[in-house]
């Protein structure tokens, strides 16, 4: 067997992470990225910065601020508790929780632009042509931010598989259930297993070449339509 | 006849104390007042709502704003709008505007361009109650439901509609070959025909369009203008058409609001207030009229058409328009001149009785408008002062309008 065990363990759990990240973010950063695009509110600027802030944040400190929220004497960890959940750190849904706030942003931003990009004409041009908002939404907003999902999905997806600082933070190191492929590559190197080390950094490499090529390769495409 | 209402802004004050009552259901009646930094838009104007009425101004004069405002899609817009008595707008009202039974064509097509033109002919056709159940074969019917007075919401199944089929608009349009093609490989002209066939496939009772043709080269409004002027022919949906071409004003138009910064400063029917002499209102750089005329007669000798019109023939060059058609006449003042005796020869070939309604200033102290009344149709002429003293011309007097040119649009 080329890849251990744990390895293709580690993986698959990475997979997942990034999946159910990425679901859950089409579902909660879609409507903020909407309004971002279309409010003209003094507060977009705010929530604007605040979507991007983990694009500039070490991991380590939003992971830290997650433990702590997320721990038994922070607001989010008493109300788990008290909902009869548990406490989040630690688990695999601790993971999922930090890594939608971690990968936020992209999805957020190229959503936000493709809305952007759509402009209000169509709308109106849709609003004349009886439909409400919601339809408005679902029939022309969405098929014309297309483009912009797919590079959402995808970047969203890459960037949860590739999150470290974060997932030791909240997750810690425990196989199967929070150990992903980052931080088993950070195992072997720590054990000086550097053949293990180099498989699955080389899986890691590649996976992330074809995610990229994939986005590149659709983009050209996504401008012509 | 509802449109001596609708005459001028201040006799709009008039009609809503008298007559207002009848006038309201057949009145699109606008109230609105938008302030933009460095842009006021006040209005309050009653409109017929029949036939064209031309939103006419040049650019900036908000006549774009007006017609947004009516269509609901200037939030920002306080006021009352109300269409044949029901009421769509006012302080405590606000029909959103896919309430609105409204078609809308915009500058440019802004079709879907995820959809094929079918889809795109559909998405309003399909939305619009009673789109798809209504007829699909055969002439427009008069569904009439005059039935329910109208509530301030229920704009849509109320009063008289004119149904329209999806299958009409795609014939009337000429759009059959295209229907699966993509937005993005339509022509210009093509995409604004589909424009016009989508906004007029969700039975609209009242169609705005923003400056249809301003987007397209003098060749696509050449070829979108007859569709145009069939729509003008064969429906009775009310038209609210925004332009500042003097051309396609004169071509389509049967009722004029004129607008200058925001403010509306002529409104009537198209030829009472293009020979208002108070204020001069220009389509293009010359004063003049136009009027509806029918072909009658064609010399093949001397390569003319005889046009009845107002009551009276007119001769004007052969443009090829068949016996019969109905054409608009554009004379311009400066083509037509006066005389007392209309014995001798002349190379003038109309000159046709006219009496004098009145005189007024022209753009150079040296020449004078004077407005003549033919067979009931307003006609302006310019002379010189001097003339006009030597002629000894007054009001109610009887002469002859020589007409030395009359152009077929």
């Amino acid at each position: 067997m080329w890849l251990t065990e744990t390895d293709l363990e580690a993986i698959w759990l990475t997979l997942r992470l990034a999946a159910v990240t990425t679901l859950i973010l089409f579902v909660v950063g879609t409507p903020v990225a909407w309004w971002l695009a279309r409010t003209r509110s003094r507060w977009k600027g705010p929530i604007g910065a605040v979507v991007a802030l983990p694009l500039v944040l070490p991991p380590s400190v939003l992971g830290f601020y997650l433990l702590v929220a997320m721990g038994p004497n922070g607001p989010v960890g008493q109300l788990t508790q008290t909902l009869g959940i548990g406490l989040l750190p630690f688990t695999f849904w601790g993971l999922v929780v930090a890594s939608v706030f971690y990968s936020f942003p992209f999805m957020v931003q190229p959503v936000q632009n493709a809305f952007e990009g759509i402009g209000d004409r169509p709308l109106e041009a849709a609003a004349t042509l009886r439909a409400s908002p919601l339809d408005r939404f679902f029939s022309v907003a969405l098929p014309l931010a297309l483009p912009g999902f797919v590079t959402a999905g995808i970047l969203t997806f890459a960037h949860t598989v590739g999150e470290f600082g974060v997932v030791l933070m909240i997750g810690g190191n425990i196989p199967g259930v929070t150990r992903v492929a980052s931080v088993q590559i950070y195992d072997y190197v720590e054990a000086l297993e550097y053949g293990n080390a180099h498989r699955l950094a080389a899986v890691m490499l590649v996976f992330s070449f074809l995610v990229l090529l994939a986005l590149y390769v659709w983009n050209p495409g996504a401008k012509k339509r | 006849m509802n449109e001596t209402q609708a005459n001028t802004n201040t006799a709009a004050a008039a009609a809503a104390a008298a007559g207002a009552e009848t006038g309201m259901r057949s009145q699109i009646e606008a109230r609105f007042r938008v302030a933009w930094p460095g842009f006021t838009l006040d209005v309050d104007e009653r409109l017929p709502a029949r036939g064209v009425t031309a939103l006419f101004g040049h650019s900036g004069s908000g006549k774009t704003t007006l017609l947004r405002c009516i269509a609901g899609l200037e939030h920002a817009a306080v006021g009352r709008l109300s269409f044949k008595g029901s009421v769509w707008q006012d302080a405590k009202t606000w029909v959103p505007t896919h309430r609105r039974p409204i078609g809308y064509v915009f500058q440019e097509a802004s079709l879907f361009p995820h959809l094929t033109v079918l889809g795109n002919l559909r998405y309003g056709q399909r939305r619009s109650r009673g789109g798809s159940a209504s007829n699909s074969l055969g002439k427009p019917t008069l569904a009439i439901t005059e039935s329910s007075a109208d509530t301030d919401t229920d704009t849509d199944t109320d009063s008289v509609t004119d149904r329209f089929s999806l299958e009409q608009a795609i014939a009337l349009l000429g759009i059959g070959h295209l229907l699966q093609r993509k937005p993005a490989a339509l022509s210009g002209g093509e995409r604004q025909r589909v424009g016009i066939a989508r906004a007029l496939a969700v039975n609209p009772r009242l169609l705005l369009m923003d400056e249809p043709l301003a987007a397209l080269d003098l060749k696509r409004k050449q070829e979108i203008l007859p569709y145009l002027e069939r729509l003008h022919d064969e429906l009775e949906i009310p038209v609210l058409y925004v332009s500042h071409s003097p051309d396609e004003v004169a071509r389509l138009a049967d009722h004029i609001l004129v607008m200058d910064e925001g403010r509306v400063l002529a409104s009537g029917p198209l030829n009472e207030t293009l020979s208002r002499l108070d204020l001069p209102i220009r389509l293009g750089e010359d004063a003049g009229v136009v009027l509806d005329g029918q072909v009658a007669e064609r010399d093949e000798q001397w390569h003319l058409l005889r046009v009845a019109c107002c009551g009276a023939s007119l001769w004007t060059r052969d443009s090829g328009a068949e016996i019969g058609a109905h054409v608009r006449l554009r004379i311009l003042a400066r083509d037509v001149s006066i005389t007392r005796d209309p014995g001798h020869a002349s190379s003038i070939q109309n000159t046709l009785p006219a009496t004098i309604l009145s005189l007024g200033d022209d753009s150079h102290p040296a020449l004078l408008l004077v407005k003549l009344e033919i067979s009931g149709s307003p006609v302006l002429a310019r002379v010189t002062r001097r003339s006009a003293d030597q002629l000894d011309l007054a009001p109610r007097q009887l002469v002859y309008a020589q007409i030395k040119a009359v152009a077929l649009l």
